[in-house]
């Protein structure tokens, strides 16, 4: 590339410029090498139809940890994106419930009980960041008490136990792919064909992964593009620059607290259309996994720094290892200690790489 | 001017003297207000035995809250404190089958055990600490992965699944009482006499359990090294500026791993405690949020997560306030969930009051 | 007297201390006008309020003549008060273009509906605004982390010229600069002066005060203790005035 502009730099500083740019993308280069080990260490790996699985099984964490990246790029943190996932999955479940009760097409009950949860979901953010903004408590502490709200609620609503009752269309959309090819080469869309038991039908792209890919790009273009993306960043950079620069800074931090489970409760939702049952506890353990997708995608806890395409590389990295040692066997278990390791791996390489370049 | 006055006529009565020390002990207040109101609420509420039970079952809450006062007022966090007490119940079970099945007592089989389990639980906190002074990771992060870390390492000795077969004796001790009186009749130390049948031992009154002076012996030394040792005058220097400190020629990082290494030291602690009431080795689940909680009840007795401010027995009166909130709110016939909502309620408020009150304690 | 911009017995209090003792001072256009005092006299609360982050417990601020309600920062900057700050008050993770538009993002649309961030057009502003003021910068795409603190102060400047200040309030501006920066920031201050903006200078360094200011103002413990044209004393005098061993002129 170098050689093609006009004035050819120095071995040393080409050298340089190749360890700064491998140093900018080493967690791509690591999710390759991640890939390419579990090629060989785990059979069946190898195969297109993985990489459906993987996306399949990685949509909340993806979800979650875009989430997580708007609140964590102004220099906060939300500890509630887990329960208030758990928490939409209920609220769905019952809204959607209550509709096909009362006579409605299953159809239109799954699209007002999405957006009734949708709206819902959006009031402990709105807590969550009132609390932060306004009355200055650490978004620490703000949003863990979210996490008790949350959580007592739920259990309220489902009495402690698990929250069922979707139509079959639900699990249709949420196992559901968006084409379908059956043997002979009949394509169809969205509808699975009708075939003789022991057929195998070609599936391509889960329904959810589409969604999730849309969503995620959305919220991307909302981070890169915007003036509110824009003033997040600088409310990351520098609260007091950005109160100064007139940026409505308090809110502007309700909308990033509102975003944040705004997303968590469409996590929610698509939690409910895939396992079509919700549970207070859904995304208790998916805390640590979009928290370790926002670091390990190079974005600092200090705020400020972070992008979605980076944070997408952090949990495709996480949804890798997960598929990779459940198809090799090992207990899902290494799957937390690996994570850990490599959270921690993930801020050392940055600092090494940041003080390198 | 008569600057002074006006700022009291500023606060109304939390500008007096009393206003003052109701807005710094607010959580003890609330503790008394909490007792009465629950003692009149629940009809077994304001009895030894409730009392004795809430206190036994809180002794592993009030190691990992102490934890991570020290943590919290050098200005870091240590989320490792749950899995790490999960792992260490977890590894003493281990161990104990294995020393067991070789034919080791089960006397000799537990006492090492504690002894393995003890030096062990100092490595994560080392690793911890090192990650944090020397690969400068914050502590969030360092201990967070340290949470993944300890999960992950518990499940895969647990198997997922609580490990039984452990001496019967684990049971007999961490759940004894230091009295046993049958009132009229006789007074009997740590076991109720030989004669007296097991199946009425709920007739007798028993006084004390034993985990209470072991919990009082541990909070009151650590309470004494934080307010008066060197150690905790270090702790406290960290917190409220690592410059200073680092100035006043403070080994800063050598002193900031000790307390990584305390907590989970503690953490590790409260794994037997935990072993020895259960007579079980328990794994921790991720919605039992120890970690949150000890950071919870720290917050609630007026600790800052900014740093420099807390105290071990202000934590301690946080942990009994979150205890008792849930054992009054139970015994009052209330639905179990509401706690979950009221811990929340309560640590928002206990944050919104330090704010209100700066530079107290 | 035609001020730019005027406040009259402005008084501001933290709890018991008086920060700002009955304040009033006056700037006029293409004039600047140097603010001095010893550590905590109170001259950044003064300017706080002037640029609308505190609100004052007494008195009034004219500007144009005219009584103003400056209740915000966005209130000040839309009257034309732009403040830079013994911080800046930059993001550094953002790059210059940002920086001069930050809170006031120059937008374009995108595929004709969806209003986009236009950072293109941001940077070619900027480098003009930079090229006026002769400031050069080598790339307007690094992040203000990168810079040399005179160019991070340049760029601050930079951002207060472009939204059209009318007056500029810089709070010690070459404090923390190396000495060819600093003769910069104040050869940048003559230049602005010339196209008729108001400038009100904090500093410590008489050095400054001497070669670029008009008037001089005093503060002590809050209280403003004497007001000099520059040409008309010496630093012995200005210094007396801080210290408060001489105390002469307008006292209250
Ligand atoms: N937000 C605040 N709350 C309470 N007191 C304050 C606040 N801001 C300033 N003060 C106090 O008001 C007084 C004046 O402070 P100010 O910052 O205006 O001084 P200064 O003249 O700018 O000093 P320096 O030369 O050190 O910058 C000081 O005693 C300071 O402690
Ligand atoms: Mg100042």
């Amino acid at each position: 590339m170098s050689d093609k502009t006009a004035s050819v730099p120095a071995a040393g500083q080409r050298g340089k410029s190749l360890a700064s740019t491998l140093g900018k993308s080493w967690v791509l280069i690591f999710l390759l090498l991640e890939t390419v080990y579990f090629c060989f260490r785990s059979e069946g790996f190898a195969n297109p139809n993985s990489l459906q699985i993987m996306l399949f099984y990685g949509v909340l964490v993806f979800l979650l940890a875009t989430a997580e990246l708007f609140v964590i790029v102004t220099g906060g943190i939300d500890l509630s994106v887990g329960y208030v996932l758990g928490f939409a999955s209920i609220i769905s479940i019952k809204v959607i419930e209550k509709l096909t009760g009362m006579g409605l097409d299953p159809g239109l009950a799954l699209l007002l009980g999405v957006a009734a949860t949708l709206v819902v979901g959006l009031i402990p953010g709105l807590i969550n960041g009132w609390l932060v903004a306004y009355l200055k408590v650490p978004p620490f502490i703000a949003t863990f008490a979210m996490v008790g709200v949350c959580h007592g609620i739920s259990e309220l609503i489902i009495n402690g136990v698990y929250a069922m009752g979707l139509p079959k269309l639900a699990s249709d959309i949420g196992s559901g792919h968006m084409l379908y090819i059956a043997p002979g080469g009949a394509l169809s869309l969205f509808q699975k064909p009708v075939v003789e038991r022991g057929v195998s039908v070609l599936e391509i792209v889960p329904n959810i992964v589409v969604v999730t890919a849309v969503v995620v790009a959305i919220f991307a273009f909302l981070l890169s593009r915007t003036k509110f993306g824009r003033h997040v960043y600088a409310i990351g950079g520098n609260m007091d620059a950005a109160e100064r620069a007139g940026i409505p800074v308090k809110r502007r931090i309700l909308g990033v607290y509102a975003t944040s489970s705004f997303l968590a409760s469409l996590a929610g939702v698509v939690y409910a259309f895939m396992y079509v049952s919700g549970k207070a506890d859904a995304g208790a353990s998916l805390l640590l996994d979009s928290i370790a997708a926002v670091v390990i995608g190079g974005a600092s806890l200090f705020g400020g720094s972070g992008t979605v395409g980076r944070t997408m590389v952090g949990a495709l990295i996480i949804a890798v290892l997960d598929l990779g040692l459940r198809m090799s066997g090992t207990p899902t278990f290494d799957k937390y200690i690996l994570v850990g390791v490599i959270l921690i791996l993930a801020v050392i390489m940055e600092r090494y790489m940041q003080e390198r370049a | 001017m008569n600057g002074e006055s006006a700022a009291r006529d500023g606060k109304g009565f939390l500008g007096t003297r009393a206003g003052q020390a109701l807005a710094t002990n607010w959580a003890a207040f609330f503790l008394v207000l909490m007792l009465i109101t629950f003692s009149l609420t629940g009809r077994n509420f304001l009895s030894i035995v409730n009392f004795q039970n809430v206190v036994h079952l809180q002794t592993v809450p009030l190691l990992l809250a102490i934890a991570e006062t020290f943590v919290i007022i050098t200005g870091g966090i240590d989320l490792s404190v749950g899995f790490v007490m999960g792992l260490a119940s977890v590894g003493a079970a281990k161990l104990m089958q294995l020393f067991l099945a070789s034919g080791l007592t089960p006397g000799l089989s537990i006492a090492l055990s504690m002894l393995i389990v003890l030096a062990g639980s100092l490595v994560p906190g080392l690793v911890n600490g090192i990650v944090i002074t020397k690969f400068k990771v914050p502590p969030f992060i360092a201990t967070m992965g340290m949470f993944g870390i300890a999960n992950g390492l518990a499940l895969r000795i647990s198997q997922g699944y609580p490990m039984i077969g452990l001496p019967d004796v684990l049971p007999k001790i961490g759940n004894s009482y230091l009295l046993y009186v049958r009132p009229g009749d006789f007074v009997s130390f740590f076991a109720k006499p030989e004669n007296f049948p097991d199946n009425r031992v709920r007739e007798l009154l028993r006084l004390i359990p034993l985990s209470l002076p072991f919990i009082l012996i541990v909070i009151a030394a650590l309470a004494f090294t934080l307010r008066r040792g060197r150690f905790g005058r270090h702790t406290y220097a960290l917190g409220g500026s690592m410059d200073a400190s680092i100035r006043s020629g403070i080994a800063v990082d050598a002193h900031l791993v000790k307390v990584y290494v305390l907590s989970s030291a503690l953490a590790g602690l409260a794994g037997l405690f935990n072993i020895f009431q259960t007579g079980i080795g328990n794994y921790t689940t991720f919605n039992a949020q120890y970690e949150f909680f000890a950071v919870a009840a720290v917050v609630v007795g007026g600790a800052s997560l900014a740093g420099g401010k807390g105290r071990i027995w202000s934590s301690v009166v946080g942990v009994l306030v979150l205890a008792f909130l849930e054992n009054g709110l139970a015994i009052s016939g209330v639905k179990p969930f509401y706690r979950y909502i009221a811990v929340g309620v309560l640590l928002v408020v206990a944050v919104v009051i330090d704010k209100l009150f700066p530079d107290m304690r | 007297m035609d001020y730019l911009l005027e406040t009259r017995n402005i008084t501001k209090r933290f709890g018991g201390l008086t920060a700002v003792d009955r304040v009033s001072i006056g700037l006029r256009a293409g004039e600047a006008l140097a603010v001095l005092g010893d550590n905590g006299a109170g001259k950044s609360t003064l300017i706080k309020i002037i640029s609308g982050v505190h609100k004052p417990d007494e008195g009034e601020i004219f500007i144009g003549g005219k009584p103003a309600r400056i209740d915000s920062p966005m209130d000040a900057l839309a009257a034309g008060i732009e403040t830079i700050y013994q911080d800046l008050a930059l993001a550094e993770n953002l790059d210059v273009g940002a920086n001069i538009f930050l809170g006031r993002e120059r937008m374009k649309r995108s595929l004709g509906i969806l209003k986009v961030l236009d950072d293109q057009a941001m940077r070619e502003e900027a480098q003009k605004v930079l090229d006026r003021l002769d400031i050069h910068i080598p790339s307007l795409k690094k992040t203000i982390r990168t810079l040399s603190g005179g160019q991070r102060q340049a760029v601050a400047i930079s951002r207060s010229i472009y939204w059209d200040a009318k007056v500029l309030i810089m709070d010690e501006p070459t404090a923390a600069l190396g000495v060819a920066e600093q003769k910069k920031v104040l050869n940048l201050v003559r230049t602005l002066k010339d196209q008729g903006i108001g400038i009100i200078i904090i500093s410590h360094q008489m050095y400054d005060v001497f070669e670029v200011a008009d008037r001089l103002a005093v503060m002590r413990r809050g209280v403003l203790v004497g007001e000099r044209i520059v040409k008309e004393t010496n630093p012995d005098e200005v210094v007396g005035l801080i210290v408060g061993s001489e105390t002469v002129g307008k006292e209250r």
